[in-house]
């Protein structure tokens, strides 16, 4: 690999030297696959000197392993390194710890924030870093214990905040402080490190309020003038417009294209972030929706980690298959786990025109709603029990099925459970040895249909599955797929599908409703161009006003 | 080669199936059977000692298995329900009864006591999830101290129970003076090839055994097991799980009520004060080798693991005593083989609210 660089070097020769210069960063042709699972194809990047350089690309575009591989992130090396190499100021660098990346002049500022709530905002910048006086003790036991030279340690995260147009006393606890000065103490941090260079932004402006995001752009485009390079990984294409001078757009970890922002638009953007992907073939479907609204969402509000809802409204008729997309983190996944009573919930829900009583999931099943949940090993699944118990685990708990009794006793009835769990496995195709199998040692699509087989052993009348092909192969894929199509058109059940995969969404669902920040941001048909579904996934109706300045 | 790799996984499988320490243990017996065999020991004596001794701490082991299937993981509290049974014995004795009589009336009434101390015991092990063994080891020490007190204050003034000058009941109290010295072994006990079987110990432990298999097939003990193999899927499921704990803790207190009751009417004795202390380690140690780890158990681990414990222990003290002479070997072993396998489950434990 090595030698092929140097040809490359001679033949560009001196008269290239000046441009070469110019790129502060560079990674060439990058190629990562984990297990055989390519995630990068072939990605050439390349940061010049004061450049805000946009990524983007859908969740699993694959952002984030090429950031980990700039970082020289652990996960990277244990899983086989990459091919492709990085250079550095036209010099090829090894990165091969975080450590390496932060002395060639990368910093990173992270999403959630890694901030000591106790400490003083100069401890938090200076941490690990501190500026220290020798002194008695320090001379017999070694530097560690040294005096901390707060004067100088003082002036320095003052020049550090300066430079962000940060007003905030140095001397402050981070405790208590509003999350926008947080995300400013991470960046503070990152540029008081000696010689940095190039510096990521991954989603800063996630958890922000729109006058902290301003404010945070503009000192971006400080910092940039300043002569750093900067990465800006962000979902909303109207900060990406506002602040980029180049964009670079992944797609299944390929290199869609790099292009200057002054040349295109954010409708442009949003149809190559999605375009059409792996072609799921969408049957012509003969049946007949009724307008009977079985399911009823108003202002639902759920507190799940990282997926809250806040206030999410929805109608889903009889007989149809309602999908249910957007952003990671942006709530899509919240929705059924707050009908379910996983997480809790607020708001009304309806169903066949009685009201839901929420944070009851025992009610819920009871009522006839089942939930595939995203969270296949976590919730879905006693991975170290049989098939059989797996599968019938639900209905014998709630609707009293598969049991005898004895006396005051309910004993299980193992005749029933097998022969239905029997009939489960042939139904479905579940590949396993035998029905007293444990599930962990299934692959995970047959996980997956063993999760369904449970669903559908309580004889649902309203079926949600969420993420139900996350993790498994192509093949189980369209299997999971085609078998809840077939249950909706054969049987009739209701199913509303959460999926990161708009593809997928499109291929089953009669209806797509877009998720955005916690609330309902649209309704399309599956058949709408791919520009407006990658419109309304990233806000863009919302804040068009960035995306509409900079294009006139 | 591949052939060699082939036998190598299948024995790596099968050490895997039956569990590490049962493997190590069995081995162990099987040397110290061997030894007393050489050492031209009695081994109809050794035989009757172990099935006697099986018996007599079977339940003790058997409440181990509840409270690892609801995900509490083992009993270290088991002197709480000791101190129960204990209660009710020196209660009936106290109130004259004797025989038969006396084993119904503490039973019952250990019943009792051991369902509302373990109905608090498992209100108290819900508020500290995640530190459940630690947690359960110094309220096991803790009820052990406070029963000390109350053996020392309590008035009673049966004989055959307190000390010869001052007041407070004694440190053992004999049980052959109330006629209950191993009745229960003795109910249909035979005799052959000089092994001296205790029918109706082994009896009253394999009923309970039959009754707590059952009790893991019923809806309420299944819904237990998914509580505790997976907290989220059960909830998910709408199962009450610090319901469900509570149960099974209160199974376990009972449980280890009634089986000091089986054990000291065995032993010939009741220990009091600080005796229950150490009653919790081998219990918890032998449904370990049984095969058991900190998150499942079985009625079979309790089985498979009380009788190689016990049967070691019971084999290798004359044995010891015979190879060494003057030394309290054996004893030493006791402590090892007791604690290293508690050690050796409690690193097997996996991070997390288990």
């Amino acid at each position: 690999m090595s030698a092929d660089f140097q040809s490359v070097n001679s033949i560009s020769g001196s008269s290239f030297d000046n441009a070469v210069h110019e790129k502060l960063l560079c990674l060439k042709n990058i190629s990562k696959d984990f297990f055989g699972n390519k995630v990068l194809n072939n990605i050439n990047l390349e940061i010049k000197k004061g450049e805000i350089h946009a990524l983007v690309g859908e969740n699993g575009a694959g952002k984030s392993t090429l950031m980990n591989i700039l970082f020289g992130m652990p996960v990277i090396h244990t899983t086989g390194g990459y091919q492709g190499s990085i250079e550095i100021d036209g010099k090829e660098v090894q990165i091969n710890t975080p450590h390496a990346a932060m002395a060639h002049g990368i910093g990173m500022v992270h999403q959630e924030f890694m901030l000591i709530p106790g400490f003083t905002i100069t401890e938090n910048i200076k941490i690990n870093r501190e500026i220290t006086n020798p002194n008695i003790f320090s001379k017999v036991f070694g530097r560690k214990y040294e005096y901390l030279d707060y004067k100088k340690m003082n002036a320095d995260a003052r020049a550090a905040l300066d430079k962000l147009d940060m007003g905030i006393e140095e001397y402050t606890l981070v405790a208590g402080l509003p999350v926008g000065h947080m995300q400013f103490i991470e960046i503070a941090r990152e540029i008081d490190k000696t010689g940095i260079k190039i510096l990521v932004f991954d989603e800063p402006t996630a958890v922000l309020t729109e006058s902290e995001t301003q404010h945070l752009l503009a000192a971006i485009k400080r910092l940039a003038a300043q002569g750093i390079g900067i990465i800006f990984i962000s979902h909303r294409l109207g900060e990406v417009m506002q602040i980029s001078d180049r964009i670079t757009i992944l797609r299944d970890g390929e290199h869609v294209v790099t292009k200057d922002t002054k040349d295109t638009n954010t409708h442009e953007i949003a149809q190559l972030m999605v375009g059409r992907k792996l072609s799921l073939e969408r049957k012509n479907r003969s049946k007949s929706i009724s307008d009977d609204i079985v399911l009823k969402i108003r202002d639902l509000v759920v507190k799940m980690p990282g997926e809250e809802v806040k206030g999410f409204n929805l109608d889903v008729k009889k007989g149809e298959i309602v999908g249910i997309g957007g952003l990671a983190g942006q709530g899509k996944l919240g929705i059924a786990n707050g009908i379910m009573g996983i997480y809790p919930a607020k708001g009304n829900v309806e169903f066949e025109g009685e009201p839901l009583e929420l944070n009851n999931p025992k009610k819920t099943i009871k009522a006839g709603i089942a939930f595939v949940s995203e969270d296949r090993k976590g919730v879905g699944l006693l991975l170290d029990c049989s098939i059989e118990l797996n599968t019938v685990f639900t209905s014998m708990q709630i609707h009293n099925d598969f049991l005898i009794k004895l006396g005051p006793f309910k004993l299980k009835h193992t005749r029933k459970i097998r022969s239905h769990t029997k009939k489960m496995i042939k139904d479905l195709d579940i590949r396993c040895i035998s029905y007293t199998q444990n599930v962990g040692s299934l692959s995970g699509g047959n996980q997956q249909k063993v999760c369904l087989a449970r669903a559908l052993t309580q004889n649902p009348k309203l079926l949600l599955v969420s993420e139900p092909t996350r993790g498994i192969d192509v093949g189980a894929k369209k299997i999971v797929l085609d078998l809840l199509r077939k249950l909706n058109e054969e049987q009739g059940m209701t199913i509303i599908m959460t999926s990161s995969e708009l593809a997928e969404l499109r291929s089953i669902c009669d209806r797509i409703a877009i998720v955005c920040d916690g609330k309902l941001e649209g309704i399309l048909s599956p058949d709408a161009p791919d520009a407006d579904f990658g419109l309304m996934m990233s806000g863009s109706k919302v804040n068009s006003q960035y995306g509409g300045d900079i294009n006139g | 080669m591949a052939e060699l790799t082939v036998k190598k996984d299948k024995r790596e499988s099968f050490i895997q199936e039956i569990g590490l320490p049962t493997v190590i243990i069995a081995a162990f017996y099987i040397v110290v059977l061997i030894a007393a065999l050489l050492l031209k020991l009695s081994l109809p004596v050794l035989i009757s000692d172990t099935l006697r001794r099986f018996g007599m701490n079977g339940l003790l082991v058997l409440a181990m298995v509840p409270s690892i299937k609801s995900g509490t993981g083992p009993n270290f509290a088991l002197p709480i329900g000791i101190v129960c049974g204990l209660l009710a014995v020196v209660c009936g004795i106290e109130f004259g009864l004797t025989g038969f009589g006396l084993l119904a009336f503490s039973s019952i009434s250990a019943i009792l006591i051991s369902v509302i101390t373990g109905y608090l015991y498992g209100k108290l092990l819900n508020a500290v999830k995640g530190a459940e063994m630690t947690i359960a080891t110094y309220t096991g020490f803790s009820a052990v101290s406070l029963m000390s007190l109350v053996w020392l204050m309590v008035p009673f003034t049966n004989k055959k129970m307190g000390w010869l000058i001052g007041s407070g009941l004694r440190e053992t109290i004999q049980l052959d003076a109330v006629g209950a010295d191993g009745i229960i072994n003795d109910l249909l006990a035979f005799e052959r090839f000089g092994i001296k079987v205790p029918t109706g110990l082994l009896a009253v432990f394999f009923a309970f055994c039959i009754m707590m298999w059952l009790f893991f097939r019923t809806k309420t003990g299944i819904a237990i097991i998914a509580g505790g193999v997976n907290p989220n899927f059960a909830a998910a499921s709408g199962i009450s799980i610090d319901k469900n704990r509570i149960i099974a803790n209160i199974i376990s207190t009972v449980l280890a009520a009634l089986g000091i009751i089986l054990y000291s009417q065995s032993y010939g004795y009741i220990q009091l004060y600080s005796a229950p202390l150490n009653m919790a380690f081998p219990a918890v140690a032998a449904v370990l080798i049984g095969g058991a780890t900190a998150s499942r158990a079985s009625v079979s681990n309790a089985i498979i693991g009380v009788f190689l414990f016990q049967g070691m222990l019971t084999t290798a003290l004359p044995v010891a005593n015979e190879l060494f002479t003057g030394t309290d070997l054996s004893e030493i072993m006791r402590m090892i083989v007791q604690n290293g396998i508690i050690l050796y489950a409690l690193t097997q434990v996996r991070g997390g609210a288990k």
